[in-house]
C-alpha cells in the first residue's frame, strides 16, 4: 500500500525542522494577502527558506493562493506565482479560477491544487478541475466518510482530505468585529481583533465556542471542534487518498509537532500491521486529548455525520 | 465597452441598453403577478437541485405553465440549480436538465461544475448562469467562466461598481447583479454555519439562517474567558441590513450592467409586486430621459412599504460598516400589510371584487397600486361577501368580498393598508 502524504502547517520557519522531524512529508505555508488561515504567516523570503529546509529532507512545500479575489488583488498574482515557481514550490493552492487563468500564462508549469474548502462535493467536479490543470482537488470538510471514499474511486485527480484541525464555518469581506465593537463605542485603536487576540462566539443555544477573527480577507468564524479521526484512517489508507491533512491554525507550534508525530504513528502503524493499530486506536485519541487546549475538545466533524436540506 | 446610449436627431440621449430586471418568484402566483408587474424575466426553483428547500417551488408542469404565461408578455424563465452536488445528488440531474429544456425555460443558474458540463451535454439548448455561490468576484475569474461557455455570470454579493466597470472593460459576458433584498454577510457558498450548527447543508438548501442568530463575544484567557460586552451591551450580530439600490440604477445602467436581481424566492406576492413595478418605473425613466432623470421621493416611500427590514447600499461604492448591519431590532415590522388582491372591477358600478389577503373592515383608510393606476388611497365602504350579505369585517383568508372603488382599479392590482 502507497504511504500518503502526511501534510502539515507550520507556524513559522523556526518550526519546519520540528514538523518534519515529527513525520510531515509535504508543509503548506503562505501569507494573508494571496493565502486564507494560515497557521503562521510566511514572507516570500521564508518561503523560500521553507523550501530549501523541507526540500533538503525531500519534504514538499505547498503555497496557498486560495483567496477570494477581488479585482486588486490580481496585479501582484502573476508575480507572486513567477516568484513561486522560480524558488521550486512544489505546488500551489487556489479556489479562485484567477489563479489558474495567471498560472497558465506565467508559471504554466506550476503544479496546482484546487482547494475551496467547502465545494469540493463530487467526484465529477473534483475531476472538471483535474482537466481545467488541478493535479490535486482538497475536499470538503463538510462530507462523509461513504462520500470520500466514493470520490477517491472515481478521481482522476490526487485527494486531499483534512483529518485533524478545526475548520472554517464562514468568511465574510466585512469587519465584523470591528462593526460590533464600534456599535459598542470602543476605540478601534486599541481593541485588537486578530488572530493573534483569540476572539471567540459563545452560542448559547448550543453551549458552543467558535474563534473569530479579522484580518485583510475579512472575518473569518471556526468550528467549534477539531477534527480528530486518529483512530479512523483504515477506510482512508485502504481507499488510498493520497494526503492527510493537518491543520494547525490557531495552535501553538509544539502543540502542532506533537499531533504530527501521533499520526505519523498512526499511518505508519496501520500500513506495517493494522491490528496492532486497532489496539492502538484508544490510546492515540487519549494522547491526542491530553494535548488538547482547554475548552477545546475533538470529533470526528461530518465523517459520520449526515445533513439534511 | 459596448455603447448603451444614442442620441436622438433634437439632440437629447436615450438609453439603448435597458438592462433586464430579473424577479424571484417561489411559485406560480408570484411568477405571474412579478410578470405582470414588469419583470422582464423571472427566475424560480424546482424540486431539486436548487437552493431555499423551504420555498414552495415548482414542479415541471407549473415550470411549463410559468414559460407559457411569460412568453406572452415577452419575458423569461431561469431556473436555479445552484446547490454544489454531493455524489448522490448526480442521479436524476440528465433527466431534470432535459426537462428544463423541453418546457422551454431560457436558462438555469448553476454553481456547480458538474451541472454546468452536465447542462451542455443533454440540455444544450439552455442558456447556463453562473450563481452568486461561486463568489466571483474578479475579472480573471470572469474570464475563466467566459471561456468556459457560459452566457451570464452572476456576481458575488460583494463586488461593487468599480469592480464591475473593470471586469465589463475586460470581458465580454453578460453580467447579472443584485438590486435588492436580503443579502449573505458570508461569501456564498463558503459558509458552513448552517451545517455545523444544526447538521442542515446550507450549500444544498438547508440554510437556516444562523448569521442572524444572536452571539456573544468572548477573549479567551489562560484560564478563563472575559467577557467583550456588559449588561447593557447588545449581542454580538451579524446580520446584514438589506441590499437596496435604489439611487443607483442609473449608474449600474451606466456601466452596462445586463441584468439586475431582485432578491426574494421566499417573499409575497405583494412584496414582489411592489419591488418590481418601483424598479421597472426607475429602469423606464432613466433609459427614457437619463440627463433629465430625478428619482421620484415617492419611489422610495412606495419600495418602504413592502421592506421587511432596514436596508443600504452594502459593498456598492464602499465596505459597509457598522450602519449597515443590525444589532437591535433584526427584524423590523412591515408598515403596511397586503389586505386583498383585486379580481375583478365593474366599470358602470365601480364595485370591486377582491380576494382577502389580510383582515380589513368598512372605515378603513386601503391603498390601491397597479402597473395600469397610479397609486390612490380611500376608504372602504360598505363592504359584502360574495352572496351580496353585509359584513362589518373581512375576516377570512382568501375570502371573496365586495365594495366600491373609487377610482377604476384592473383585475391583479393590489390593496394594501398601514399596519396595525
Amino acid at each position: 500500500m502507497a504511504k500518503p502524504e502526511l501534510l502539515v502547517t507550520p507556524t513559522s520557519v523556526a518550526h519546519i525542522d520540528d514538523v518534519i522531524d515529527a513525520g510531515a512529508t509535504a508543509v503548506i505555508v503562505g501569507e494573508e494577502t494571496f493565502g486564507l488561515r494560515l497557521a503562521g504567516e510566511f514572507s516570500r523570503d521564508h518561503i523560500k527558506e521553507t523550501v530549501y529546509k523541507a526540500h533538503g529532507k525531500g519534504v514538499k512545500v505547498y503555497v496557498a493562493v486560495n483567496g477570494i479575489f477581488h479585482n486588486d488583488r490580481l496585479s501582484d498574482l502573476p508575480d507572486y506565482l513567477k516568484y513561486l515557481d522560480d524558488i521550486g514550490v512544489d505546488a500551489v493552492v487556489f479556489g479562485d479560477p484567477a489563479v489558474l487563468m495567471v498560472a497558465r500564462e506565467f508559471a504554466p508549469n506550476m503544479k496546482l491544487h484546487w482547494n475551496t474548502e467547502t465545494t469540493a462535493t463530487n467526484w465529477y467536479t473534483a475531476n472538471y478541475w483535474g482537466r481545467k490543470g488541478a493535479k490535486r482537488a482538497v475536499l470538503a470538510r463538510e462530507l462523509n466518510m461513504d462520500a470520500i471514499v466514493e470520490i477517491k474511486e472515481n478521481a482522476e485527480v490526487e485527494i486531499e482530505v483534512q483529518v485533524h484541525g478545526m475548520t472554517c464555518m464562514f468568511q465574510s469581506k466585512r469587519t465584523l468585529i470591528g462593526n460590533y465593537m464600534e456599535f459598542q463605542g470602543k476605540d478601534l485603536k486599541v481593541e485588537g481583533r486578530s488572530k493573534d487576540r483569540t476572539l471567540i462566539l459563545h452560542d448559547p443555544e448550543r453551549d458552543a465556542k467558535y474563534p473569530i477573527w479579522e484580518d485583510k480577507n475579512g472575518t473569518h468564524i471556526m468550528s467549534p471542534k477539531d477534527i480528530c479521526i486518529i483512530d479512523e484512517l483504515e477506510e482512508m489508507l485502504d481507499a488510498g487518498i493520497d494526503s492527510f491533512k493537518i491543520d494547525g491554525i490557531l495552535k501553538s507550534s509544539d502543540y502542532i509537532t506533537k499531533i504530527t508525530k501521533l499520526y505519523r504513528e498512526a499511518i505508519d502503524l496501520y500500513l506495517e500491521d493494522p491490528e496492532a493499530y486497532t489496539d492502538k486506536k484508544d490510546d492515540f485519541v487519549e494522547e491526542v486529548r491530553a494535548i488538547q487546549p482547554r475548552n477545546r475538545d475533538i470529533d470526528t466533524g461530518f465523517f459520520f455525520k449526515e445533513t439534511v436540506y | 465597452m459596448e455603447q448603451i446610449t444614442v442620441k436622438t436627431a433634437e439632440g437629447k440621449r436615450i438609453i439603448t441598453k435597458k438592462p433586464e430586471l430579473l424577479a424571484p418568484a417561489g411559485n406560480l402566483e408570484k411568477l405571474k403577478i412579478a410578470v405582470h408587474y414588469g419583470a422582464d424575466a423571472v427566475f424560480i426553483g424546482g424540486q431539486e437541485f436548487g437552493l431555499r428547500s423551504n420555498a414552495d417551488n415548482f414542479s415541471i408542469e407549473e415550470m411549463a405553465e410559468g414559460v407559457q404565461f411569460a412568453n406572452k408578455y415577452g419575458a423569461r424563465i431561469y431556473v436555479t440549480t445552484n446547490i454544489f452536488a454531493h455524489n448522490e445528488n448526480m442521479d436524476g440531474l440528465d433527466e431534470y436538465l432535459q426537462d428544463l429544456e423541453r418546457v422551454s425555460v431560457a436558462g438555469i443558474i448553476v454553481a456547480d461544475p458538474l451541472i454546468i458540463e452536465t447542462c451542455k451535454r443533454v440540455a444544450p439548448k439552455l442558456e447556463v448562469h453562473l450563481s452568486t455561490q461561486q463568489s466571483l468576484a474578479n475579472w480573471q475569474a470572469v474570464k475563466f467562466w467566459k471561456e468556459e461557455g457560459l452566457e451570464r455570470v452572476v456576481l458575488a454579493r460583494e463586488v461593487g461598481l468599480e469592480e464591475m466597470l473593470e471586469m465589463k472593460r475586460n470581458v465580454d459576458i453578460e453580467i447579472e447583479t443584485f438590486i435588492h433584498g436580503a443579502m449573505c454577510i458570508s461569501y456564498s457558498g463558503r459558509c458552513t454555519l448552517s451545517n455545523h450548527m444544526t447538521a442542515r447543508d446550507s450549500n444544498r438548501g438547508g440554510c437556516c439562517q444562523s448569521c442572524r442568530w444572536d452571539y456573544f463575544l468572548y477573549e479567551e484567557g489562560e484560564s478563563q474567558e472575559t467577557a467583550l460586552f456588559t449588561e447593557e451591551d447588545v449581542p454580538f450580530a451579524m446580520s446584514p441590513k438589506d441590499l437596496n439600490l435604489i439611487e443607483s440604477i442609473p449608474k449600474l445602467i451606466e456601466a452596462g450592467i445586463d441584468s439586475l436581481k431582485i432578491e426574494g424566492r421566499m417573499k409575497s406576492i405583494h412584496y414582489v409586486a411592489t419591488v418590481v413595478s418601483v424598479y421597472r418605473k426607475v429602469i423606464d425613466a432613466y433609459c427614457a430621459d437619463p440627463d433629465n432623470f430625478e428619482i421620484d421621493p415617492k419611489w422610495l416611500e412606495e419600495l418602504a412599504k413592502c421592506a421587511n427590514r432596514p436596508t443600504a447600499p452594502a459593498f456598492f461604492e464602499n465596505i459597509p460598516g457598522v450602519d449597515e448591519q443590525l444589532f437591535k431590532n433584526h427584524s423590523q415590522k412591515t408598515t403596511h400589510d397586503f389586505a386583498g388582491l383585486v379580481l375583478d372591477y365593474d366599470d358602470k358600478t365601480g364595485i370591486i371584487t377582491l380576494q382577502q389577503r389580510n383582515y380589513f373592515r368598512p372605515g378603513d383608510e386601503v391603498e390601491f397600486f397597479g402597473p395600469e393606476i397610479e397609486n390612490f388611497t380611500q376608504k372602504v365602504g360598505n363592504l359584502w361577501d360574495e352572496d351580496d350579505n353585509e359584513l362589518d369585517a373581512a375576516r377570512h383568508p382568501l375570502q371573496i368580498v365586495k365594495f366600491k372603488a373609487e377610482k377604476p382599479v384592473y383585475r391583479n392590482n393590489m390593496m394594501r393598508k398601514e399596519a396595525r
